[in-house]
């Protein structure tokens, strides 16, 4: 569903991200991994094109996104810091989504209702904590039906019930056909939901496995063990 | 009869009029034209012309009689005659409307034009259309009092002015409404005159215009909305009170222009509103007391070669600059003004403040010598560097300094 | 694109800054009418507070502005929206915002005073200002990913266009005094939005004649409906070229 050929990025003189070569199908949740500063959110970026590469392409279903983007009505995006206009409300939000997206059908309202939103509909984005912006940037990011999402430190400023309607939320989907791409520091988390594991350091894909393929090559029941094992060496 | 004696005893002149003659002119009179009346009248008798427009060409007094028109009586010089000229003293123009004077570029054709001649009175008169209104050369001891002079003048070069005095003197001007002419009042060579309450507005040049006219007296007139407001000039002992000048806007306007001016006084006058207020070049020992400059773009500018003329308790308030000067040294003298742009303090409470002010502004000397610099009237950084000198004058001139400020405005 | 100025508009009118902006316009406008029983003279302190406080309030809140909505124009650059649009719509929105304060904080007490074409020219010009030194906050804005560095650059250009470059104007019609100027005046003055806004409004009140020669070639130049035209059509360059260069910045930007 997604490939990406050769890309590289850097800012500056800071090589972000080094030739990179992926591809990712549908039915998959694939975690992507790495220390901070690695460039996981850069790729995640460079896949939204919000930033441009500096070589390489990357392909969406056979087409090239470079300029285009139309192909984002696929996708399904939740930033690591959601913020949002201060002055409006909740529910304004999801409706000005609506609107801008141009989706009047065939929405997808599970999370908002398992979060409880409609209950503090009303309640303006500027006086919200962070964790009940999270669940509103979780709620947008299922809220059309994507074929994709792409998910940034979803569970980081959630409480452990909401964490788990998320993921709860995650594997439904997975079910469904549809590709989630996630990044997290959470090793329990990553293990509980997926199934493929892209390692990122200093720009580099130090390896793109199943969690299965790790566990066999390390002999480690535990994902967090098993990388310990596999970096370290 | 015994009553005529008694009118006699008490009004002399009364009785020498009321004893003439009167002669009637107009369509339902024996008299059908003045210059039959003129002929057949004796000195000392009254014509009195009924309504309608009397087309006679030239109309010459050389006896000294009383014209007066009745309401309507229209005397029209079909655009080629000069209407009416006196050649005798004693006349008296009463009551007339005058209109349609010739053009001439060789003769000042007018409406009324007094020749050599003494008291004569020229009154209530409406004066429309005529290339110059009244005309006075070498005439003394005339009036001329509450007679509207409406000219329709379009370039200065084809217009004549309003009331005209040429060497002149002892006349009295009152109460006259001039306007649409090239000057308003033109005093040439006249002495000992006086210029009251008269209103000369919407005039092409200067409302008043005033050359080598010295011992004359004007108060209580307006001048506004002149093509370049009010000119003095080459003339001594010139008293000016009370006067409105306002509205004077363009290029090169000014409220009152004084050129080689000396021993005179501005007192009590009003100056709205003028593109410059009072411009003096070359005057000397001149007092400019207690007069209000308000709103006008420059209120006072002094040239370098004025000296010994006195600026005292006037009012300065809203003006975009207060003084302009082209000198370096200052020969006059600035005392006890009030100035709203004066921003020091007056701490022993006697109105007066305690610091001198400096009425040249920076930016106003800027432009003196740059004048370009004019392009940045009302800029920030303009007023910055101005507030900046204020606080720490270094540019601007000493000398041109009022060491006794006021701190309220002068009760005028 | 009319969506995302419609729903930034909603936000801004809504923040405590720029109904403060409005009360500030507003007292201060009708104030300085009702003191001041001459028109003309108030239109001049007005034409201050436009000159100095609208394209500061502008700048400095379209930086702000900018900086503070970065992450949900990445939000929303992550829905099928072109870039261009987003980035016009949040200009014309925030730029729309701000002229609307100056409408309401200073059009309504001109309009109730009736003082004439001048004030009128003030509001217009104002306003234009406004778009302008919008443009040049998003301007300087994109070129910096870091906050403090984007709001310095932005006050540094205000503190160049309504200070700093009549300085410079002065000196050079000091040091050339003795040359032709009048052309040199004429392009100097376009170099400048704000010097353009302050000389169209001042052109329409009578110290226009205090500017002796100079005004007379302005007053030749843009008295006429052809030269007025001129010079809005130069304020408007004044508006297009840096929101056509932000924009382009804009399109290939890492966000």
């Amino acid at each position: 569903m997604i490939r990406i050929e050769g890309l590289d990025k850097s800012f500056g003189k800071l090589a972000v991200l080094k030739n990179i070569n992926l591809s990712f199908e549908r039915g998959q949740i694939i975690s992507l991994i790495g220390p901070n500063g690695s460039g996981k959110t850069t790729l995640i970026k460079c896949i939204l094109g919000l930033v441009m590469p500096d070589h390489g392409k990357i392909f969406f279903g056979d087409k090239n996104i470079l300029g285009s983007w139309d192909y984002r009505s696929q996708i399904g995006y939740m930033p690591q810091i959601g913020r949002y206009p201060e002055q409006m409300q909740i529910q304004q939000i999801f409706s000005m989504m609506r609107d801008l997206r141009s989706t009047h059908h065939d929405v997808d309202e599970e999370l908002i209702h398992s979060f409880q939103l409609p209950g503090i509909f009303k309640k303006r984005m500027g006086t919200l904590s962070g964790g009940t912006r999270q669940k509103v940037s979780a709620s947008l990011s299922f809220l059309f039906n994507p074929d994709m999402m792409i998910l940034d430190e979803p569970t980081a400023g959630l409480d452990p019930l909401s964490a788990e309607i998320l993921k709860n939320k995650i594997l439904k989907e997975k079910a469904n056909n549809k590709l989630t791409l996630i990044t997290s520091h959470n090793m329990s988390e990553v293990e509980e939901l997926a199934d493929r594991i892209i390692f990122i350091v200093d720009g580099d894909v130090k390896f793109f496995k199943t969690v299965g393929e790790l566990k066999s090559e390390t002999g480690e029941n535990k994902l967090g063990k098993a990388l310990a094992k596999i970096t370290g060496s | 009869m015994g009553k005529r004696i008694v009118l006699c005893f008490l009004f002399p002149f009364f009785y020498f009029y009321s004893s003439a003659t009167e002669w009637k002119v107009g369509g339902n009179e024996s008299m059908k034209t003045i210059h039959d009346a003129l002929a057949a009248a004796d000195s000392g008798d009254v014509i009195v012309v009924s309504e309608g427009v009397y087309r006679e060409g030239e109309i010459v007094i050389s006896k000294p009689l009383s014209l007066t028109g009745k309401k309507n009586a229209v005397l029209d010089g079909e655009m080629k005659y000069q209407v009416i000229t006196v050649k005798a003293s004693h006349v008296t123009i009463d009551g007339f409307i005058i209109q349609n004077s010739g053009y001439s570029d060789i003769h000042e054709l007018s409406g009324i034009r007094l020749e050599n001649v003494q008291q004569c009175i020229i009154r209530n008169n409406h004066l429309i259309n005529n290339y110059f209104g009244i005309y006075f050369a070498n005439s003394t001891y005339c009036s001329v009092i509450q007679n509207v002079i409406e000219g329709n003048a379009k370039t200065e070069s084809s217009s004549g002015n309003g009331i005209h005095l040429w060497k002149s003197s002892n006349n009295f001007l009152s109460h006259n409404h001039i306007s649409g002419h090239r000057d308003g009042i033109y005093f040439e060579f006249v002495k000992h005159s006086k210029i009251m309450a008269n209103l000369s507005e919407k005039n092409l040049r200067y409302g008043l215009h005033f050359m080598f006219s010295d011992n004359d007296t004007y108060r209580y007139n307006i001048f506004r909305n002149n093509g370049s407001g009010v000119a003095v000039m080459y003339t001594q002992h010139v008293f000016m009170s009370d006067n409105i000048f306002e509205n004077n806007w363009g290029g090169a306007a000014y409220g009152l222009l004084l050129k080689e001016i000396s021993y005179s006084e501005i007192v009590n006058n009003t100056f709205r509103k003028n593109t410059i207020g009072i411009y003096m070049e070359g005057s000397s020992k001149t007092k400019v007391h207690r007069n209000n400059m308000q709103h006008n773009g420059w209120a006072l500018r002094i040239l370098g070669d004025c000296s010994g003329d006195t600026i005292v308790e006037n009012n300065f308030s809203g003006n975009t600059f207060d003084v302009a000067t082209n000198a370096t040294m200052n020969m006059n003298y600035f005392h006890s003004n009030y100035w709203d742009h004066y921003s020091g303090y007056d701490l022993n409470h006697d109105q007066v403040g305690d610091v001198p002010f400096h009425p040249v502004s920076l930016y106003s000397k800027i432009t003196e010598d740059a004048p370009y610099a004019l392009m940045l009237l009302h800029s920030f950084f303009v007023d910055l560097m101005d507030e900046t000198e204020k606080v720490m004058p270094t540019i601007t001139p000493e000398q041109f300094r009022d060491d006794a400020p006021l701190m309220k405005p002068v009760k005028l | 694109m009319m969506k995302i100025l419609k729903y930034v508009i909603y936000d801004v009118l809504r923040s405590k800054m720029i109904i403060a902006y409005t009360l500030f316009l507003f007292l201060l406008s009708s104030g300085l009418f009702w003191m001041n029983t001459d028109s003309g003279k108030t239109v001049v302190s007005l034409l201050h507070v436009i000159l100095l406080v609208v394209p500061l309030i502008s700048i400095v809140f379209g930086t702000i502005h900018y900086y503070n909505s970065r992450e949900f124009t990445e939000l929303l650059l992550a829905q099928p929206i072109n870039r261009n649009k987003i980035f016009l719509g949040e200009y014309a929105g925030l730029s729309c915002s701000l002229a609307f304060a100056l409408l309401a904080g200073m059009g309504v007490p001109v309009l109730i005073s009736g003082s004439g074409e001048a004030a009128v020219y003030l509001v217009v010009v104002g306003i234009l200002l406004t778009f302008i030194f919008t443009a040049l906050a998003f301007l300087a804005s994109v070129r910096s990913t870091d906050k403090a560095r984007g709001i310095g650059t932005a006050l540094l250009l205000w503190f160049y266009f309504a200070v700093l470059f009549d300085g410079i104007v002065l000196s050079i019609l000091f040091y050339f005094n003795d040359y032709p100027l009048e052309k040199p005046v004429l392009f100097l003055t376009a170099l400048n939005p704000v010097d353009l806004a302050r000389v169209i409004t001042l052109l329409k009140l009578d110290t226009s004649a205090l500017m002796g020669y100079t005004g007379a070639l302005y007053q030749k130049f843009f008295g006429s409906a052809w030269g007025i035209s001129i010079a809005m059509l130069l304020l408007l360059l004044w508006l297009y070229v840096p929101l056509t260069w932000a924009k382009r910045i804009f399109f290939r930007k890492d966000l």
